[in-house]
């Protein structure tokens, strides 16, 4: 165990001192690295906030059921006890003088609400369902829909659907850049490995030829493209995050302008440690790709 | 101990460098590999440090069969050999403390007892005080000896050496050939490929003498 770890030990060493060795090359490997991971990780945080953006919004997530205009107290009640009985949804009464309220307070319509000559709006009920899915909210409003003096259920659903098709395609998009991402790091890390394998065959062959198992040959490789990807990874994050800097006041700007406000998120602790994971994992494969193929021909 | 019977290298593309080859080396013993350039000096010297691997018959050292040992398990035959090469295999961006280390650093030993013990074996070939020098710095004696200190540097229960005096001058090539005697004379079984006369006659009849890959 103690031969193990020492031997770890000294292979992670032998690595550092590799990068350290050469630190123009490192840092240029480096730049390459984190630039590459900063695409798919910068559509990941972009899409995460419009995830966010579309759970906030408000009326996506809302079902407005309106009552019939001849509905009695009691047929209210009735259907404000069905909806209390829903335990996945919350619900909120509009009376219909409230809503008129409302409407009158809304600019330019106050002098229309006064001419009207009695309140032609309806009671109604918003009702916002914990899953906020498109199939949820379609099955919610075809069963309000089917309850007695219910007379209309308004659901913004076409606008939900695209959202969720345009998060899912996006989702999509990202998924196919960072496999592409992911093996052109495999392919730079494996370059690497390779140049740094022919340029220590001496010591590899003399090694080989003294005792070394492979497993202590490949090592100090393995440790270097871990390494280098994973510095690589927090390269990539520190630029998200800087990005993330320079767009947010902007956004936010654009957000006031249309009487919202929105704030953009930049990549928390864990998942700038799981990019950092993700560029250890892909360099960690291109080493083992390149030594593997490398060391052959040293049979 | 030892034993090679009916022992062959057949290279591929046909040539045969060693062939029908059957010797006993005791343990301890030192024993000379001599021959004309091209006679298989080398080939037998890695075949007796499983650095090749027999094409035919059977090589037993101290009790295991080489010929039939897994690939995976070679490296750790290996370790009991010290081989001191033709062209010394020296690592030429270390220093000569970090050239004694890697037998050392590959078997895992703790860097602090695996300093200590390539210090010890740099002052047996009286090179410690050289040990942060670079190879390049040293004269071709002293690197024939930092080779040495290497090999040895395990504790090695045979000590293989392919033509260590190969391009060194009268005098350093008897100063080499007197540290292998010396390793022999404590006991570790002393193999070294030679064209030294004098030293062929020193070790009579312990010396194996080949001619196209046969000994004779």
């Amino acid at each position: 165990m103690n031969a193990w770890l020492t031997q770890h030990r000294a292979a992670m060493v032998a690595a550092l001192r590799r990068l350290v060795a050469a630190p123009f090359n490192t840092l240029l490997s480096l730049l390459a690295i984190g630039i590459t991971l900063t695409l798919p990780a910068l559509g990941y945080v972009v899409l995460d906030n419009l995830r966010e953006l579309g759970n906030s919004a408000s009326g996506v997530q809302q079902i407005s059921v309106f009552m019939a205009n001849g509905a009695s107290r009691n047929e209210v009640e009735a259907i404000e006890k069905r909806l209390q009985a829903l335990s996945t949804v919350r619900t909120r009464f509009v009376s219909r003088d409230e809503a008129l309220k409302h409407l009158q307070q809304s600019e330019g319509m106050a002098d229309l609400v006064a001419s009207l000559p009695s309140n032609p709006l309806p009671d109604a009920f918003i009702v916002e369902p914990a899953d906020s899915t498109p199939a949820n909210l379609e099955k919610l409003k075809a069963q309000f829909a089917a309850w007695p003096k219910v007379a209309h259920v308004q659901l913004d659903s076409a606008w939900v659907a695209r959202f969720d098709a345009f998060l899912r395609l996006g989702k999509l998009a990202l998924l196919t850049l960072a496999g592409l991402i992911g093996a052109g790091l495999v392919a730079v890390t494996f370059g690497t490995i390779r140049l740094q394998v022919v340029a220590q065959s001496a010591e590899i062959e003399l090694a080989r030829m003294i005792g070394a198992t492979d497993a202590f040959i490949r090592r100090p490789f393995y440790y270097f493209g871990a390494l280098q990807g994973a510095l690589g990874g927090l390269l990539g994050a520190a630029l998200v995050v800087g990005a993330m800097q320079l767009l947010s006041p902007p956004v936010g700007e654009l957000a006031a302008l249309y009487g919202g406000s929105f704030v953009l998120h930049p990549p928390g602790g864990l998942e700038i440690a799981a990019l950092s994971a993700i560029g250890a994992v892909l360099g960690w494969l291109g080493a083992q790709l390149s030594v593997s193929l490398s060391l052959r021909n040293f049979d | 101990m030892i034993v090679a019977s009916h022992l062959g290298k057949r290279y591929p593309g046909g040539y045969e460098a060693v062939s029908d080859a059957s010797f006993v080396i005791d343990a301890g013993q030192m024993v000379l590999v001599t021959g004309h350039s091209g006679a298989g000096k080398t080939t037998l010297i890695k075949l007796i440090a499983s650095i090749e691997r027999p094409t035919s018959g059977s090589l037993v050292v101290n009790g295991q069969n080489l010929s039939a040992l897994r690939r995976s398990a070679l490296p750790y035959v290996r370790r009991h050999f010290g081989m001191v090469f033709q062209d010394q295999k020296l690592l030429f961006d270390r220093s000569v403390l970090d050239n004694v280390l890697l037998p050392l650093q590959i078997v895992g030993l703790p860097h602090r007892e695996a300093t200590r013990r390539a210090q010890a074996a740099l002052d047996k070939v009286g090179l410690l005080a050289r040990e942060k020098a670079r190879p390049i710095a040293l004269s071709g004696g002293e690197q024939q000896r930092l080779a040495i200190a290497r090999a040895v540097v395990n504790r090695p229960t045979v000590l293989v050496a392919d033509e260590p005096t190969a391009n060194l001058d009268r005098e350093s090539a008897t100063d080499i050939l007197e540290i292998f005697a010396d390793f022999h004379r404590v006991g570790v079984t002393v193999v070294v490929a030679t064209h030294d006369q004098a030293w062929v006659e020193r070790c009579a009849p312990h010396v194996l003498r080949l001619d196209h890959g046969r000994l004779v």
